[in-house]
């Protein structure tokens, strides 16, 4: 019982503390936070001008982001959301909780993209990445389905790739949908609850090709000089995943709030993107992409919902996974 | 307080832990119904959970004999070597079983130089194989307990009076296995139950799609709180009917006391102690191939790992030793009074063992906020929930030696006006000492593998390893995080064996 008065002692007194300079409160998913991901520089570079603390609060990945934003309500903390995504949005804009957020459109995402509400900030094509050495990479989805290749994917009650795909189908064949996934069936060794299960799973040599992103051999290339990967093109086209940040209506703090979304958006911290979050930049970078970047496949054509119809769609077209492929 | 209001006050802090976090969660849902597929999940949850608790006694039995009544060099060791499957983070478990059973694994390279079809690990024979994997040890443990619960002198006196082998499984062995087996059994069908990594990621599909899925899919993706409250409420339902039914079944198996001399039970030769062998050297396998492969992907990456790992590790051991202290102190407490006759509390021991860590976490989160931020408050409330979920093992492992104890030197303690704590130190304490130590020990490494209400309340500077290692596995360093997990094992191993070894140099004989 002594644990409680205690914390809210500590809660306190770290708050007087923090009273001479003001919080900014940024929630985000676990891998941008991260000492791996693009965090600590933006934190550091935002820090250095807005005479404020910066503190990410962090969630497992964008859908429990949204969930626990939900949970806290308009009494929320949080005063900025990074890393929703656009197949969230609609549920996310139907909270009420978010506010305009009044910046300049982004101008580097291969499709035209604005929103009053959400600022996009990385964008990446999903894709099956798979080891070079395949012989015969499918060219697309019934190009897989008739192939004997096995692939991982992720759940997509789960997981937001694994949403992403089922997006996919759905944006790529339409009404089509559910006969692709029963074609696929057989090609699916497993549905891994997250993406680093998959991804793991495709690394110990459990299957031929994974759910991720066209993005994904960059990082072998660059951190681990690994040039034995890359990802299948297919010809109906890549679903887009278009990462988000918003500002919260109720935040303490409107001001810096803006002031993140525009440093967020700016050349320092999108620089930063590519090889933490191994995502394009939502705007162009001066200095081009990182070396490593040019060897990447780039899609043709790019496939995306609008927020409405995703958001519309989305219980069907999962169901309609779940009946083809439980059958 | 007296010992029954202290029984009590903890069983209701247990049943307010679960059942009050789930309606908690309930009351702040808007809508109140089941989704489409939530009935598949169901069939798909009971049916693996039957098969995985069915499977792993019945393996547990022979290598349980084998490890009561042979003696031999490294018994002592593998017997708590067997006990890590147990202990292994999900994740790391099934990567481990992978590198064994998997495409590019020695079992498939053996099939397919034999010209056989390879196998795949996918489907519900995987599911299940994991969970045997990860429970054998578990029902092992408690079947061994009870084996050596029967004083070796009636053994002795079988053996004297010229029993043959099926007499004395007759008279001695089959009302001890009566006793402990339905125990047993619900206690790994209870843990099946909520299995969501496991089933999700070798079920190989949406068929195989668990009860434990529909929460995460209605609390994270739809922000169903009601339907993720109904579920809630149904695993609690089928964790109460298993647990009565428990009650019903188990007959307490009454061998009278022995001497307490520590002999040893007769070894029986001939085609018996090949028997022993082979249960014996099938189980190693099984048990240590992953082990071996995960040491194996885990040693070469220990150089790899980030700084970070070892703060994380520091969190998560301190994290562990406090709450298998407390799962400790309420399961000795609540084993007494349900073995002096409080028999509601049975029910509540048991219900950390079918609650969903998600509805756990997401029940006391609506609790502190907004009230005190969920970061400040996130390793208390890590402790306080691991040690809830730690207690239904505890419990299971004390209350039949409990049972045994009250039978055997209840009235004799009577007697002589023994009471209070100098009948917990003189009495209880030395009979109970090493289920005690075991499932101390127990507690606390599963409070290290544990990745559950963390989750919801991390903030910076309280990342527990299990944590750390998934942001890694996140940011693409699956190396690193195989690393890592090679830490985790071993610091879970060695946290276990301390306790273990206190239980066993404490016992009474």
């Amino acid at each position: 019982m002594k644990t409680i008065p205690l914390s809210a002692a500590f809660a306190c007194v770290a708050s007087l503390a923090a009273a001479e300079t003001p919080v900014l409160d940024v929630y985000t998913y676990d891998s941008f936070a991260s000492e791996w991901g693009p965090g600590p520089a933006i934190e550091k570079g935002f820090e250095e001008s807005c005479a404020c603390d910066l503190r990410f609060v962090t969630a497992g990945d964008g859908a429990s982001l949204l969930a626990r934003l939900q949970l806290e309500g308009a009494t929320s903390a949080a005063d900025v959301v990074v890393g929703l995504d656009t197949n969230l949005n609609a549920q996310a804009a139907a909270t009420g909780l978010f506010a305009a957020h009044g910046q300049p459109a982004v101008t580097g995402l291969p499709t035209p993209y604005a929103d009053a509400n959400f600022l996009p900030f990385d964008w990446g094509w999903f894709a099956f990445v798979h080891n070079k050495s395949l012989a015969f990479p499918p060219k697309s989805f019934e190009d897989l389905a008739a192939s004997d290749l096995k692939i991982v994917i992720q759940d997509p009650r789960s997981s937001t790739p694994g949403l992403g795909l089922v997006m996919w189908v759905k944006a790529a064949y339409g009404d089509r949908a559910g006969e692709i996934w029963a074609g696929l069936k057989d090609n699916i060794v497993t549905v891994t609850p997250g993406w680093s299960e998959a991804y793991g799973l495709f690394l110990e040599g459990e299957a031929d090709m994974v759910l991720s992103y066209t993005t994904s051999p960059a990082y072998h290339l660059i951190a681990e000089s690994d040039d034995t990967k890359t990802a299948a093109a297919f010809d109906e086209g890549h679903y887009l995943q278009i990462e988000v940040a918003g500002k919260l209506a109720a935040s303490d703090q409107p001001v810096l709030a803006d002031a993140f979304l525009a440093y967020l958006t700016s050349e320092a911290a999108q620089s930063v993107i590519p090889t933490t979050n191994w995502m394009y930049p939502a705007n162009p970078l001066a200095a081009g992409l990182p070396q490593g970047f040019e060897t990447l496949i780039q899609p043709a054509k790019s496939l995306l919902l609008s927020q409405e119809e995703a958001g519309a769609m989305r219980d069907a077209a999962v169901a309609e996974w779940q009946a083809a492929l439980a059958q | 307080m007296t010992a029954r209001a202290t029984a009590a006050f903890f069983g209701l802090a247990v049943a307010a832990l679960t059942l009050g976090s789930a309606a908690l969660t309930a009351g702040h849902a808007t809508d109140w119904s089941l989704g489409p597929a939530d009935g598949a999940a169901l069939r798909f949850t009971l049916w693996q959970a039957g098969l995985s608790a069915l499977i792993s006694c019945l393996l547990a039995i022979p290598l349980a004999r084998a490890l009561a009544r042979r003696r031999f060099a490294g018994r002592a060791l593998l017997i708590r070597l067997l006990a890590a499957p147990f202990l292994l983070p999900v994740v790391v478990a099934v990567l481990g079983l992978l590198a064994v059973f998997g495409r590019a694994g020695p079992v498939n390279a053996a099939l397919t130089g034999l010209c056989l079809p390879p196998l795949s690990i996918f489907g519900l024979h995987g599911v299940v194989l994991a969970h045997v994997f990860l429970n054998l040890p578990l029902a092992t443990r408690m079947i061994l307990q009870s084996w050596q619960s029967i004083p070796a002198e009636r053994f002795r006196l079988a053996e004297a009076l010229g029993m043959p082998p099926g007499a004395q499984f007759r008279h001695l062995e089959l009302p001890m296995l009566r006793g402990v087996l339905p125990g047993a059994m619900a206690t790994v069908f209870l843990l099946c139950l909520t299995s969501f990594a496991v089933a999700l990621t070798l079920g190989g599909g949406p068929r195989a799609s668990t009860i434990e899925l529909s929460i995460y899919q209605a609390l994270r993706f739809e922000f169903d709180l009601g339907r993720a409250a109904l579920l809630a409420t149904m695993q609690f339902a089928l964790c109460a009917a298993v647990t009565l039914a428990t009650l019903r079944l188990t007959t307490g198996a009454v061998f009278g006391p022995g001497l307490g001399r520590g002999l040893e039970i007769p070894r029986p030769g001939g085609w018996r102690c090949g028997l022993d062998a082979v249960a014996l050297g099938l189980a190693c396998a099984f048990l240590l191939g992953p082990l071996i492969a995960i040491t194996a992907r885990g040693l070469p990456a220990l150089t790899e790992m980030p700084p970070g790992v070892w703060p994380a590790l520091a969190r998560s051991v301190a994290v562990a030793i406090g709450s298998a202290l407390l799962a400790a102190t309420v399961g000795l407490c609540l084993a007494l009074s349900v073995a002096r006759g409080q028999t509601w509390l049975e029910v509540t021991a048991m219900l950390p063992l079918s609650a969903s860590g998600l509805v756990i976490g997401t029940g006391l989160f609506l609790a502190v906020h907004p009230a005190i931020k969920p970061e400040t408050l996130a390793l208390p409330v890590t402790l306080a929930v691991n040690a809830a979920m730690a207690l239904p093992y505890l419990f299971r492992l004390l209350l039949p030696e409990t049972r045994t104890l009250l039978a055997d030197y209840g009235r004799l303690s009577d007697s002589l006006g023994l009471s209070g704590l100098n009948r917990l130190r003189l009495v209880a304490l030395p009979r109970l000492a090493r289920p005690l130590g075991f499932g101390t020990g127990l507690a606390a490494a599963l409070s290290m593998g544990d990745l559950g209400v963390i989750a919801l309340f991390a903030g910076e500077r309280t990342e527990t390893l299990p944590l750390l290692i998934q942001h890694l596995m996140g940011a693409y360093r699956m190396e690193a995080a195989a690393g890592a997990a090679l830490v985790l094992v071993a610091a879970s191993l060695a946290l276990f064996w301390a306790f273990d070894r206190w239980g066993a140099k404490h016992a009474a004989a």
